[in-house]
């Protein structure tokens, strides 16, 4: 089955007066339909960069694409122009951000928002879309979605807003959902109602998902496929299971350490030393060099190549075997 | 203690270019103004009928106006006076502003809701017509004058200072000083005042030509300073009157009191990013 | 929902006014040689208008109930300096034009204030952004009284392209409310830009931009509303300034508006017209604040609740 997005040695940076922050520096991976890949890392790993960019959504300058290949559906992103591209965000390519509150105008009515993808994309008539957008509010969970259509942002809670902006980027059937730190901002008993509704969805609609998260626990319950991220480079691709349970990567067992479990109470919980490097002052090597447990002289002076671990499994570190 | 936020403060300041320009013209026209009164010894009131509306020219600098006066040293009498108003005027308006700003801040509570509830309404009166009221009714006085200017600018530092007294309040300092067991009035003197004195200098700096402007405006309307003194704002609409005659009657006071204007709003915008490291400029 | 709101503003508005009014009763019947004070040094014609109309030999409590129910009538009483001429009377003469003049002054500022800082936002630090912006602070230091006279130099002067003086064609309306307005453009351009920039930088822009919509689209129909509303708040301080400002064109103009009457009233100690005009220009500006509230609550939905 051919990926419908797939990254190919993508690189992105940012021209800044203090120098160039490389913020994606050579990534690789393959979205593929129905699936849902989890992004991995810790603030500042590029995680999120790495999806706004190619989609056009960071301000450029200072952003500089300086790299690679994004194709969705075969075509290369990278290559079209604005016009282009918005033809595709908001249509086949949508996106879902991480804080509800400000992430919908609060001067506007919710359905006065909603119903824009539709109005624009498949030119549909304001009461059509409407209609449309009432549906997909109640599919999203929402008890009286005319009543909601009518209302203002403010007048909802957290966990809601997070429905309506579910419900706002599904109305045009994206084949591609991208789905930025969705539930970081919610409570726990919401976080895992919103994972469920997306599921749902995703199921019904034959959905491709991105998910990008630092929580490894949503990870656990909502992905078929994991991407590791780090400083701006991926360090381990492969399925949930290979991720959680057989991973050969230093970076990814220090972090599946880390988290806390509880049915693991041990005295104290293993933190990685140090802190992520600056991303101006990033070199040829690995940047998890200061900071490994498992360094070896070539992890300073270049960047492993990949090497497998199982069937798609792969990772990118010069140690061969981690015990 | 603090001197590092003065310097920090200072430093920044010069950085910023058009503060210090208006800094420099300021410093020089006070220098000439005040301190050169050789500059201005062909006198304000001697006229030479037969030199009226003369061109600028080697002997009157500036030309002269409708009576044969030299407009130069009338541009710098009328520039003490307008400065000296200003100035005058604004330290009344900062004091009533810091007392009152203060008061509601330091007692807070329903009183200072109330104190700033009174702040909010005067706001929007336009005061200039409470100024002429005033003028009105008790005549063109000097003392009034300043009086009247000063009550037109206090509420802008009323706010400033009670919003700083608010802050400051429930600062840890305030709260460590009070369990050393340091007395009311100590805290006020040597912790609130010196906090509060940044802001309260850049506000009296935003002040001084708002006040310049409101003097100005009066006296071109008549209800301001009186014959034989003129200020600026005569001076300009003596100009007015004659400006198809003679431009420069017009230009020459209008050009000093907006370069002051400009300058003093320069020099205070650059005060305040000095003094505020957050700084969100446009 | 919205009326708490309004019932709040009213609530504070109608006893300040209350107050308003009894100190102006007050400052007319005490003013200091009118016809209530020992020196009567006004002329007999018009002490005789002020005795029919205030009936002085009533106690001062009935006067001052007469005072409020003229007020109601809308009647502000006789001239102190023109025996035959009431306060009313010179009101509508000359209000009507000075409107024409703020709502002309008030037109312009918004027009040229919001195409100016709304380019400026769109292409920020760049030249259409430095020019206007320079201009901007021109606007906002130099009084109106510099920049009318000067207008009219080279305007009317020099170049003789409008004239300097006179309210009768609509030639003699454009200098008076562009001087009027230039100050207020710049202020109203300075805060557009600023708005719009700030709201540019907004999450809910992003979600608006992941949408698919295009640049201008966001521009209008999500960025207008938020941005514009410095400027909606500004309009209350604006019009009381226009207002202010309109006494000094009024004059530099020779326009016979209710400014230039004010001034001259004030120079001659015609009490009643000035604290009647004072009186009617706080109303208004109580009123047109009144409004700006309220158009501020319709367009900020966060507001209503408060």
């Amino acid at each position: 089955m051919n990926p419908l997005l797939s990254i190919q040695d993508y690189k992105a940076h940012f021209y800044t007066r203090r120098g160039i922050v490389k913020a994606v520096n050579g990534i690789t991976y393959d979205v593929h339909p129905g699936q849902t890949l989890a992004i991995v890392g810790e603030s500042g790993s590029g995680k999120s960069v790495s999806q706004l960019s190619y989609l056009g959504l960071l301000p450029s300058p200072p952003l500089k694409i300086t790299g690679g290949q994004v194709l969705f559906e075969g075509n290369d992103l990278l290559k079209m122009g604005e016009d282009q591209l918005r033809k595709i965000r908001g249509d086949k390519i949508s996106m879902i951000f991480q804080e509800p509150m400000t992430s919908l105008n609060p001067y506007l009515k919710i359905g006065s928002q909603m119903i824009e993808p539709l109005v624009i994309h498949r030119k549909k008539s304001k009461k059509e879309a409407w209609k449309l957008a009432t549906q997909a509010l109640e599919r999203v969970g929402l008890s009286r979605p005319d009543q909601a259509m009518e209302s203002y942002p403010h007048e909802f809670s957290g966990g809601m807003r997070q429905r309506v902006m579910i419900a706002m980027a599904l109305t045009t059937e994206p084949k591609l959902l991208i789905a930025d730190e969705p539930t970081t901002a919610l409570d726990v008993t919401v976080q895992a109602q919103i994972l469920e509704l997306l599921k749902s969805i995703q199921k019904e609609n034959e959905m491709a998902m991105i998910l990008i998260t630092h929580d490894l626990g949503v990870v656990a319950g909502a992905a078929d496929e994991v991407v590791v991220m780090y400083a701006g480079r991926v360090f381990e691709t492969g399925s949930v299971d290979d991720i959680f349970y057989r991973s050969q990567h230093p970076y990814t067992r220090a972090l599946l350490r880390s988290t806390p479990r509880l049915d693991q109470l041990e005295k104290e919980l293993p933190v990685i030393p140090g802190s992520p490097p600056d991303l101006i002052a990033v070199t040829e090597g690995c940047p998890f060099y200061d900071r490994c447990s498992y360094q070896k002289e070539i992890c300073k002076a270049e960047f492993p190549r990949e090497s497998s671990s199982g069937a798609n499994h792969k990772r990118f570190c010069h140690v061969e075997k981690i015990s | 203690m603090s001197n590092s936020l003065w310097t920090d403060a200072l430093h920044r300041l010069k950085k910023n270019k058009l503060a210090l320009l208006g800094a420099s013209f300021l410093i020089l026209e006070l220098m000439i103004f005040f301190l050169i009164p050789v500059l201005a010894r062909l006198g304000y009131e001697a006229q030479d009928l037969e030199l009226t509306f003369a061109a600028p020219s080697p002997v009157h600098w500036f030309g002269t106006d409708s009576l044969g006066r030299d407009l130069f040293s009338r541009v710098i009498f009328g520039g003490r006076i307008s400065l000296t108003v200003g100035l005058l005027a604004s330290l009344v308006s900062a004091l009533v502003g810091v007392v009152y700003g203060s008061l509601s801040g330091f007692l807070g509570g329903k009183i200072d809701n109330s104190m700033m509830r009174i702040v909010d309404v005067l706001y929007a009166l336009p005061f200039i017509f409470l100024v002429i009221i005033l003028m009105v009714y008790f005549g063109r006085n000097f003392i009034l004058l300043f009086v009247a200017l000063g009550l037109t600018q206090w509420l802008t530092m009323a706010r400033i200072v009670r919003g700083q007294v608010l802050s400051l309040r429930h600062k840890e300092f305030i709260e460590a000083a009070n369990s050393l067991g340091l007395r009311q009035r100590d805290i006020v003197l040597k912790h609130l005042i010196p906090n509060t004195l940044g802001p309260v200098i850049v506000y009296l700096t935003l002040t001084v030509p708002s006040v310049i402007l409101e003097e100005a405006f009066l006296s071109y309307l008549g209800l301001g300073i009186q014959a034989p003194l003129a200020s600026w704002g005569t001076l300009i609409k003596e100009g007015v009157d004659v400006m198809d005659l003679a431009p420069w009657t017009l230009f020459f006071p209008a050009f000093f009191l907006s370069a002051t204007l400009f300058s003093l709003n320069f020099l205070g915008d650059g005060l305040r990013d000095a003094l505020d490291p957050k700084g969100a400029r446009d | 929902m919205g009326s708490t709101y309004v019932l709040k503003r009213l609530a504070i508005m109608v006893p300040i006014f209350f107050l308003v009014v009894t100190l102006v009763f007050f400052m007319i019947r005490f003013a200091p040689g009118g016809p209530f004070s020992s020196e009567k040094s006004v002329s007999p014609a018009i002490l005789k208008n002020l005795e029919a109309k205030y009936h002085m030999d009533e106690p001062l409590l009935s006067q001052y109930v007469r005072y409020w129910k003229d007020l109601f009538r809308g009647d502000l009483g006789p001239s102190f300096k023109h025996a035959n001429r009431s306060v009313n009377e010179i009101i509508e003469e000359a209000l009507p034009i000075s409107l024409e003049l703020g709502l002309l002054s008030l037109t312009w500022a918004v027009l040229i204030g919001v195409s100016a800082g709304g380019l400026a936002a769109l292409k920020p630090n760049t030249v259409y952004d430095y020019v206007p912006m320079a201009f901007s602070i021109l606007g906002i230091c130099l009084p109106t009284f510099v920049v009318g006279p000067v207008l009219v130099l080279v305007f009317g002067l020099w170049l003789q392209w409008l004239p300097v003086a006179g309210w009768e064609t609509w030639q003699d309306r454009v200098l008076p409310s562009l001087t009027l307005g230039f100050a207020y453009a710049a202020y109203i351009s300075r805060l557009t830009r600023g708005g719009l920039i700030e709201i540019r930088g907004q999450e809910f822009i992003r979600t608006a931009r992941a949408k698919g919509l295009t640049e201008k689209e966001i521009l209008i129909k999500h960025s207008l509303r938020g941005g514009l509303l410095p400027v909606v708040s500004y309009l209350g301080p604006a019009l009381a300034g226009i207002i202010t400002g309109a006494l000094v064109t009024e004059t530099i103009f020779n326009i016979p508006g209710l400014g230039r009457f004010f001034i001259e009233s004030a120079v001659n100690r015609d009490y009643t017209v000035v604290m009647g005009t004072s009186l009617l220009y706080f109303t208004l500006i109580f009123v047109c604040n009144f409004l700006v509230d309220i158009v501020y609550a319709v367009l900020d939905p966060r507001v209503k609740y408060v």
